[in-house]
């Protein structure tokens, strides 16, 4: 369906002011949940016999200004998400079209090992993956949390490339083959490039979600943007910042991610 | 081999944990999931926006912060909650997005035939929703949102990393106790989760081949 219009007639004077009337009771509403979170965030706080500040005041706030804190956010923190989300996200691609290729090869020696493959790491947690190779192959954080990520990524952007190539007219093969491509030739020059650009917007999106599980980095101990403002800045900081801190992680990440996100939105228009 | 086989109890314990945050979170979040996918399709304009919001945002959070909100900083605020509760809670304000949006894309699937017609017959917009349009989007919706709860199960491992004690924590609890056997102990938390993901996964294929409305 194209639209939500269908479902329901176009609304007349009473229909329309009856939706104006909820609408306005919803803002009303959503308002005060925001301004009673605001007050009951911003209100000081009895501890342990002291009282501390709210979480909007001043003195909880002016790290801001330290340009030390944002260096060390940017530059340890950005940095460090976006260096193993962007080599990650590179093997998961690359990973992607081999296992793409492979899985639809025409030999069952190839087919099945890489079938059963796929279904392995796209059932595992990526986590677990992450330790799994931290221990057993003692490459450091890093490689642990690329590796992982490269894998299980790279095994469901094989699936969504070989849905692409499936989707694919029957036509276009049989026509490269007719003008006497071997079979690779025409999967590497005819197929693939319809079947990835078609798939484009599902691997970006796959793509944020990989950008999103380097957060995962946090719990094995890879210094990316979540471990550096709520591992190492709370702790060199002190815990009156915590709030602060997870505010702006989160802001950063929404930065990132929703500008990822509209690229893939971008993409899906103009394939 | 022999360490999977003697901590069995410790596995199963795990696994039963695990299960519990997938169950928990699961129904949470098809029950949250469902409210927004309805003020998405839905008439009144201001729903359909925080409705919007709240997907967009939710689905371009990081699972680990969320987590990290429920367990860490909510009790800094002063809302203490059990760690387990804490998870559950995180897992199913994360997921309910993603379950929207199956439940949207089967509605959205359903040819606008199906609603025209429906309409032209004088139906309203509930009966045309209840009677017609849900009926086919649901069997559209099962096969993603077999997916979502398949994502679901292998997040339930992130809350491992906050305090609460499930498959992924006794793997990792274990592999430090048996330096000589890692292999063999996450080969073992491997196979626990994939006895979830891998029917699952069956199931949604199954599904999508012997339910899907033939037209």
């Amino acid at each position: 369906m194209s639209g939500p219009a269908v479902l329901f007639d176009a609304p007349g004077p009473r229909a329309r002011a009856l939706s104006r009337a909820l609408s306005a009771v919803t803002i009303v509403l959503l308002a005060a949940g925001l301004c009673l979170a605001f007050l009951a965030l911003n209100a000081p706080k009895e501890s342990g016999g002291i009282t501390l500040p709210g979480m909007f005041d001043a003195s909880r706030w002016d790290i801001v200004w330290d340009p030390q804190l944002w260096s060390f956010v940017l530059g340890q923190g950005v940095l460090g998400t976006l260096r193993a989300a962007l080599l990650a996200a590179a093997l998961a691609v690359a990973l992607g079209v081999l296992l793409a290729l492979l899985r639809s090869a025409s030999s069952p020696w190839l087919r099945l090992p890489t079938a059963v493959l796929i279904e392995f790491f796209r059932g595992m947690p990526v986590l677990l993956m992450m330790l799994f190779i931290l221990l057993v192959f003692s490459t450091g954080q890093y490689w642990a949390v690329v590796s992982a990520l490269a894998v299980y990524n790279g095994a469901l952007i094989g699936e969504a490339l070989r849905a692409g190539l499936r989707s694919l007219p029957r036509g276009q093969r049989e026509a490269a083959l007719s003008l006497g491509m071997r079979s690779l030739q025409s999967k590497l020059l005819v197929e693939f490039p319809q079947a990835f650009r078609q798939m484009l917007p599902v691997i970006v999106a796959q793509l944020v979600v990989l950008l999103k599980d380097t957060s995962l980095g946090y719990i094995v101990g890879y210094p990316e943007l979540l471990r550096v403002t709520m591992n190492n800045l709370a702790s060199f900081y002190g815990n009156r910042y915590l709030f602060p801190l997870w505010l702006v992680t989160l802001v950063l990440y929404l930065a990132i991610n929703l500008a990822l996100s509209w690229l893939a939105r971008r993409l899906a228009r103009h394939r | 081999m022999d360490v999977v086989i003697g901590q069995l109890p410790r596995y199963l314990e795990g696994f039963g944990t695990t299960l519990l945050l997938l169950g928990a979170a699961g129904l949470a979040a098809l029950a949250a999931g469902t409210v927004l996918a309805a003020m998405r399709i839905g008439p009144i304009a201001a729903l359909r926006a925080v409705s919007g919001a709240y997907t967009e945002l939710a689905r371009n959070t990081p699972l680990t912060l969320v987590l990290m909100f429920c367990a860490i900083v909510l009790p800094y605020l002063g809302i203490r909650l059990p760690y387990l509760l804490a998870a559950i809670v995180a897992l199913a304000l994360y997921t309910s997005p993603f379950v929207a949006e199956a439940l949207r894309a089967g509605v959205n699937g359903v040819p606008v035939g199906q609603a025209e017609a429906a309409r032209s017959l004088g139906l309203g917009f509930t009966q045309t929703l209840t009677l017609v349009i849900l009926p086919q989007a649901f069997r559209m919706s099962v096969p993603p949102l077999v997916n979502v709860f398949i994502a679901l199960t292998k997040n339930t491992s992130v809350a491992g990393g906050f305090f609460v004690i499930e498959l992924f924590t006794v793997g990792k609890e274990l592999a430090n106790a048996n330096g000589n056997a890692v292999v063999a102990v996450l080969l073992g938390v491997a196979t626990f989760y994939l006895a979830i993901t891998v029917p699952l996964g069956l199931l949604a294929g199954w599904i999508e081949q012997s339910w899907a409305v033939r037209r």
